[in-house]
């Protein structure tokens, strides 16, 4: 039989099925790579592309393949065999296919090897481009990524095709008689991923089982381990992911005016700020990391510049308070919701000394509603308004810092059951005296500078409570309003705040309260016969309104 | 020489009609084109390279390969696309088929004209359904996706039992055999005609001539 064959022609056929054989390799590994692939015609030969198409040789997959053949080529009882497995991140694989290019003994000696074998084998080789589209394991292939990823293994000799699962399906890709035998070319694969999608792999546990002792029947275990069918380079994250970063909370101006001028300046500047790490917050979370505001002496209107409002995330936006130290009576407070994502720091003014001895931080007592983790911190030169999760390193590297009065502006409570227990708040001394009256109050009687609390204060505060975290509340707490930038209307004399106050409890409604609703009851009940007699006077008028209806 | 002739039935939905008859087109052209033939001294030629690509269908769960020749791909969109309009254009049931025929041109002397000998016919028989909901249409989706890889494998089928293919031409009777007109690739000469037909499977163009001789006759 093979004395038919003249030397020269077979040399020719062994350097066909050779390169035949590799290029079926890289045909397959390519195709489960994950992308497209796209190969230029070219008109003119360039002598190198065998079998006159265009395929690339990968080189690592090239000399695995080499390396399983060993020199030697497909034969009777030896097949190349392509094995494509999924392996999970989890560390779970599984078979998908095996690719078997096979020799039989069913001899063509008529055939030409030198023509029609060659382009018999690159037909072949189209339709492997073909078919490798359009098993199941192509489309889980163009979805690998960080869940699983597609892993292929050559091995040479028997074709094992026990790991597979049951029910899988061949596809015969095609055949090509040659003096020395048939080449046959097909593929086994599984048939249950089908239904399968990337999600539901993850989620349910293979069905087909696990394969744990993936190489035992392996005939050359040790020769062919699994390789990735993934050249790129994959620079993306290696699984961690960081929350979104949420930017929803706006930035409120926050400028403030001190309505007496007698009113000291005191600037308070953030002594830490926190290493920005994106995190993820509600809407009503708000990052005050580090603050710095500056107050011009004496000017009837502060401006002031929220800086290094980034980083961490505040629980809350707490309306930062501060007493001037000189007179409590007016306090300022201070809101700085700030953005998330870093609101480059601004310069802040620097501390009058003298006056910076006089501010205080006060710190929120834990009232109903007015919760809030207060850590009043002082350096000695500039009063911080430090981040309470400093000393706690807690992911939410939070000022927080609410200084509201003892009865928050937006609570109900009345100021008198909030009480002074505690003399050892910070500034004590500074505290306002006069917080139980009422009418002391500069919050219920505003002063002539109108106040202000943000619009979020109140249900701050109710956020408030959940977060009490942090170990520094104080029973006393004073609330310094100021003027937000942009809410002074001179068309409207009244305040968001002042306007938020008045409507937070608005008076019954008059015909909800009983003793009118029970006068009207009776004057309805006596009114009622008159109202049925003219009503009936009317009556032709109503039917013919009703007619219009239908 | 008998003409060879396959029969592919594709139910698709109206928008995925021209990526399942390009799929089918493209898979069937790849396996009948070669590289451009450069003829050299003593009756030997070389053979150009064909480059491939996969193409992702937007209508249909699926990727076909085709030659990476923009003539071609051009060329096919242009008849798919007549034949959509005129599938659209029709209102009857949505059924036609498109053929392509690879055929050999045998010279004649005069005042004969070539004949076109076929030698491989491909129908594609598409019925075109009409879905209500967005569910339908992603299971529609998906099924066409399997339908055509069924499709695939049916036509390497046909293309591996290497039945007649013409012999290779020579120099001066390439163009009998060959599509020459493309710069990248050669295709063996093909035409692509296509119908629309009715309910009953005639074609509407028979109906009417039909017609009109019954018409005259009277």
């Amino acid at each position: 039989m093979e004395t038919d064959l003249n030397s020269q022609d077979r040399k020719d056929l062994d350097k066909f099925i050779k390169f035949f054989a590799l290029k079926t390799v890289q045909v397959i590994v390519q195709a489960r790579l994950g992308e497209k692939i796209c190969t230029r015609s070219s008109s003119s030969p360039t002598g190198s592309d065998w079998f006159n198409l265009a395929i690339k040789d990968i080189p690592e997959v090239t000399h695995e393949a080499k390396k399983a053949l060993a020199g030697q080529l497909p034969a009777v009882g030896r097949s190349m065999c392509v094995e494509i497995s999924l392996k999970t991140s989890e560390g779970d694989s599984m078979e998908l296919e095996i690719w078997c290019l096979e020799m039989n003994e069913k001899c063509d000696k008529e055939i030409k090897v030198s023509y029609t074998v060659y382009n018999r084998l690159s037909l072949l080789l189209k339709s492997l481009l073909a078919i490798t589209r359009v098993t199941p394991a192509y489309r889980l292939s163009r979805k690998q990524g960080h869940e699983y990823v597609i892993l292929y293994r050559i091995y040479f000799g028997e074709v094992q095709l026990n790991g597979l699962g049951e029910g899988f399906q061949t596809v015969r890709v095609g055949t090509v008689g040659t003096p020395v035998g048939t080449i046959t070319l097909s593929c086994a694969y599984r048939i249950n991923l089908a239904f399968m999608s990337t999600r539901q792999f993850e989620r349910t546990p293979p069905i087909m089982g696990i394969i744990i002792d993936h190489f035992v029947d392996r005939p050359y275990p040790s020769s062919s381990p699994m390789h990735p069918c993934n050249y790129r380079t994959t620079g993306e994250d290696t699984g961690v992911t960081y929350p979104s970063v949420e930017d929803s909370q706006e930035v409120c101006t926050t400028s403030f005016s001190t309505s007496p001028p007698s009113q000291c300046v005191f600037t308070v500047t953030k002594a830490h700020f926190q290493t920005p790490t994106p995190v993820v917050t509600d809407t009503l979370r708000v990052p005050m990391a580090g603050l710095a505001f500056s107050h011009q002496l004496s000017s009837s209107r502060l401006s002031y510049q929220p800086a290094a409002l980034g980083v961490g995330s505040a629980d809350l936006a707490y309306p930062v308070v501060f007493a001037a130290g000189l007179n409590a009576t007016h306090p300022h407070q201070l809101m700085v919701p700030g953005k998330e994502g870093g609101v480059p720091l601004a310069p802040s003014q620097p501390a009058h000394g003298a006056q910076a001895d006089q501010e205080r931080l006060a710190t929120c007592s834990p009232s109903d509603g007015a919760r809030c983790a207060a850590t009043p911190s002082s350096s000695e030169d500039t009063e911080t308004v430090s981040n309470s999760s400093e000393g706690r390193a807690s992911p939410h590297d939070v000022l927080e810092t609410i200084f509201v009065r003892k009865v928050g502006a937006f609570v109900n409570k009345p100021i008198n059951q909030v009480t002074l227990t505690s003399l050892d708040i910070p500034f004590a001394m500074f505290a306002p005296k006069n917080l139980e009256l009422e009418d002391a109050d500069p919050m219920v009687n505003p002063p002539d500078s109108p106040e202000t609390g943000s619009p979020l204060q109140g249900s701050l505060h109710s956020e408030g409570s959940s977060r009490g975290s942090s170990g520094n509340t104080h029973d006393d707490f004073v609330m310094i309003d100021f003027k937000p930038a942009f809410s002074k209307d001179d068309i409207l004399p009244m305040d968001l705040g002042t306007f938020y106050r008045e409507f937070q409890n608005p008076p019954q409604l008059s015909s909800l309260s009983i003793d009118i609703g029970a006068q009207s009851m009776a004057e309805d009940l006596d009114s009622l016969p008159e109202k049925l007699a003219v009503h009936e006077k009317n009556v032709r008028e109503f039917d013919a309104f009703v007619e219009t209806l239908q | 020489m008998n003409c060879r002739s396959e029969v592919l039935e594709v139910s698709v939905e109206g928008r995925q009609v021209e990526e399942a008859l390009l799929a089918v087109l493209h898979t069937v052209l790849l396996h009948r084109s070669t590289g451009k033939f450069h003829y050299k001294k003593e009756g030997t030629y070389s053979i150009g390279t064909v480059g491939t690509q996969d193409v992702d269908c937007d209508f249909i769960d699926f990727t076909y390969v085709r030659v990476s020749s923009d003539e071609l791909d051009r060329a096919l969109r242009k008849v798919v696309g007549e034949f959509q309009d005129a599938l659209r254009s029709s209102g009857g049931d949505g059924l036609g088929q498109m053929s392509l025929e690879f055929y050999q041109k045998k010279k004649s002397r005069w005042p004969f004209s070539d004949e076109c000998i076929p030698w491989e016919v491909w129908t594609v028989k598409v019925h075109v359904v009409a879905l209500a909901t967005e569910q339908e249409r992603q299971i529609c989706r998906e099924k066409v996706g399997e339908k055509l890889c069924e499709k695939i494998i049916n036509i390497v089928e046909v293309m591996n039992r290497h039945e007649y293919l013409p012999k290779m031409p020579t120099q001066s009777e390439v163009d009998n055999v060959f599509d020459t007109g493309l710069r990248d690739v050669q295709p063996y000469l093909y035409k692509i005609s296509f119908q629309i037909t009715d309910a009953l499977g005639t074609s509407v163009t028979t109906t009417m001539r039909r017609l009109i001789k019954d018409t005259l006759a009277l």
